[in-house]
């Protein structure tokens, strides 16, 4: 096989600090709107489920906001909101903020469902044994919800990955961006895009896998 | 059996909306008695069992446990809600055994009766366990202590249910409609567990449309229309004489089906 | 915090930009959920219906869509497309396409879903009338069909729409690059976003209610 200049392989290799950088960031900033937007989504679900109205009300509010926004949108918002308010953060963590903002309302909102599609007659059982409200929530409740909670958590995990090409609007040099500027050095528009898009596939499929072997790891929880 | 009064309800009612299920409900438990409620569906049997454990609030009356209001307190001659806190330490007081099982899907047998001992008695898992395989046995499913509930029939999990409710060591069980969900052929072995339950001396208060079991544990009948009590007393008064039209009526239906051994 | 003065006069100033842009978008949606349908059909219809060697092709689209981020496919289409010497697609219609295939492999999942979700029943009630393959495609398979992934419709278009703002990333004009460039060009961050945003918001809950209600017409058929 040749090594010239202007074979893939070629530019491939040149180009492999580049687009490895790229694909690092992608997986950063995945890694860091999945955490921010599990913990607070989970947070959020079980006031969307039990908390005194008002509150409820504002996470409503939120959830249905968030809905209703294009990502983009959000990112962009973000990051010039902020530095127009002078605060100053880099292009990174605005895109992740925003990311994680838009994901928590989907984490809270499938919980939510996931709850309440708990029978009602468990949480009955569980007062009747004599569990008070916080032991009912978190022995009984949520590993059920957790395994219903468990295949649209992997889908929004998967929208993140796919989410952070966004962060590239806003400079952010993640994997797609990162082939962009290859491809402006070399002009092999359909080689690097494909090879794009072929770790993208890699990267959702490899947690495709790991998400369905958390989900039989609960399978056991059936009716 | 001693003369002490476990439970006693005066008067007590309850509205769903503006259809008042309950219209004054009274009824005393001795302690180491069986009571049974029937009476047709709709009669607020259910309603009432409901009310005992907590899992509805009535709205007028009194249920006192031990002489203690159920689900309030009295100050400055005023009720009060008892606190969350308080709600569940009485609930703990009192088992419940429900038409559904509602066994816990994510934890085995074991786990499902180790659950309440643990985190509401506060024991230490190892002597948790004991006590689980102990009622397990003792429902005659020690050797499906590992199982899930999904991997156990319906008569199997009413019985783990039953082992949850009584490894609790409640002062009063409730047994709602426990054999409804049932096939026929499993009924007989969850009566079985209660009837003996009810020979140890088990205090229970239960709703049930087995009439040939309740004739034969209860001590005490009670037969429930439209949200009163129509008709109380022992097992011979109530199913050999009678009185009440509608209770004659009620019993007319299991005659026919079963002939006169009701 | 520093303060921060409101002045909504720009906003007022460029309404008819807005108003044009939310238009595009809109048009943008709505033609790729139609074309995307069709698409759908057809796959779903292959895969579930068609000889085994349509089956994986159909799948590997489907996935390929489905995993590789959208504002990659958009570039792949837009800068691609020229490099393969098709180069008579304009910035906007070489979004459409590229929305439409997206949209495609969407509609092909929810299609095959509801497929799937159809009851043997009605089909082996449609035989026992003595129906065509045909009719019984035409008469009670599509019907049911379209009945039950009514909502997924209306999510679709929801998201569709949501999506129309990556065609800002190649400058076709519709509110998430108008709203940039008249923040660019004002530097009025606040007014120019929240105009997007509320536009963006009041469009979808629009969209979501009076799908909703075209819902209710035919939830009587379950």
């Amino acid at each position: 096989m040749t090594l010239e200049p202007g074979t893939f392989l070629f530019e491939a290799w040149t180009a492999r600090f580049a687009l490895m950088n790229g694909l690092w960031v992608t997986m950063t900033s995945s890694f860091f709107s999945i955490v921010l937007a599990t913990l607070a989504g989970l947070l959020m679900g079980v006031v969307l489920s039990y908390a005194w109205w008002p509150l409820r009300l504002l996470a409503r509010a939120y959830v249905d906001f968030m809905r209703g926004m294009p990502v983009l949108v959000l990112i962009l918002f973000t990051y010039y909101g902020l530095a127009m308010f002078r605060i100053n953060v880099p292009p990174y963590w605005a895109g992740v903020i925003a990311l994680a903002a838009f994901a928590t309302a989907h984490v809270a909102e499938n919980l939510r469902g996931a709850v309440q599609s708990v029978p009602a007659g468990q949480m009955e059982a569980a007062k009747a044994i004599g569990l008070n409200f916080p032991k009912r929530i978190w022995y009984v409740i949520v590993p059920q919800a957790v395994r219903r909670v468990l295949p649209p958590w992997v889908n929004t995990c998967l929208e993140i990955v796919k989410g952070t090409t966004l962060l590239s609007v806003i400079g952010v040099v993640e994997l797609l961006l990162a082939s962009q500027q290859v491809i402006a050095r070399n002009y092999m528009v359909i080689d690097f895009y494909l090879m794009a898009a072929m770790i993208y596939i890699v990267v959702n499929f490899s947690i495709a896998q790991l998400g369905a072997l958390l989900e039989r790891r609960f399978s056991y929880i059936r009716y | 059996m001693s003369d002490q009064v476990l439970l006693q309800a005066r008067g007590v009612r309850k509205s769903f909306g503006t259809v008042e299920v309950l219209k004054g409900i009274d009824l005393d438990v001795r302690q180491g008695q069986v009571v049974s409620l029937i009476g047709a569906s709709g009669s607020g049997k259910t309603t009432f069992l409901r009310c005992v454990n907590l899992l509805e609030e009535h709205d007028g009356g009194d249920i006192l446990l031990d002489g203690d209001p159920i689900g309030y307190r009295v100050a400055d001659g005023r009720r009060k809600r008892l606190s969350e806190t308080k709600v569940s330490a009485q609930r703990a007081r009192i088992g419940m055994v429900f038409q559904s099982f509602n066994l816990f899907p994510h934890l085995t047998a074991e786990g499902n009766v180790m659950l309440g001992l643990t985190k509401v008695l506060g024991k230490g898992k190892a002597e948790a366990r004991d006590i689980a395989g102990h009622w397990l046995d003792r429902v005659g499913l020690g050797a499906r202590r590992g199982h899930y509930p999904y991997q156990l029939s319906g008569g199997q999990q009413q019985r783990v249910a039953i082992a949850r409710a009584v490894a609790m060591q409640p002062r009063l069980l409730l047994f709602d409609e426990v054999t409804s969900a049932l096939d026929p052929e499993l009924v007989a072995e969850v009566l079985g567990v209660m009837q003996k339950l009810a020979e140890e001396g088990m205090t229970m208060l239960v709703v049930s449309h087995e009439m040939l079991f309740v004739r034969e544990v209860s001590h005490h009948v009670v037969f429930m229309d439209q949200g009163r009590v129509a008709q109380a007393g022992s097992p011979a008064e109530i199913f050999d004489r009678p009185e009440n039209e509608r209770l004659k009526g009620f019993l007319g239906r299991f005659h026919a089906m079963f002939g006169q051994a009701v | 915090m520093i303060q921060y003065y409101f002045d909504w006069s720009v906003i007022w100033r460029s309404w008819d930009k807005f108003m044009a842009a939310l238009g595009l978008g809109l048009t943008l949606a709505v033609i790729s959920l139609a074309a995307g349908t069709v698409i759908g059909l057809a796959c779903a219809m292959a895969r579930v219906y068609g000889p085994r060697w349509l089956s994986w092709p159909v799948w590997l689209y489907v996935e390929f869509i489905r995993n590789v981020p959208l504002l990659l496919l958009i570039f792949f289409v837009y800068f691609g497309l020229p490099e393969l010497d098709i180069s008579y697609l304009d910035k906007t219609q070489s979004f459409i396409l590229t929305l439409s295939l997206y949209a495609g492999a969407y509609m092909t999942e929810v299609f095959r879903a509801g497929l799937a979700s159809i009851p043997r029943q009605y089909m082996e009630a449609a035989k026992a009338i003595g129906m065509r393959p045909w009719q019984r495609q035409r008469y009670v398979i599509m019907p049911v069909m379209f009945r039950i992934t009514l909502p997924a419709f209306s999510n679709n278009l929801i998201s569709l729409f949501k999506d129309t703002s990556l065609a800002a990333a190649i400058a076709v004009p519709e509110l998430t690059f108008v709203a940039r460039q008249i923040n660019a060009n004002t530097f009025r961050v606040m007014e120019s976003w929240l105009t997007a945003s509320a536009l963006y918001l009041i469009t979808c809950y629009v969209i979501a209610t009076a799908l909703r209600l075209l819902e209710r017409r035919y939830a009587s058929i379950r």
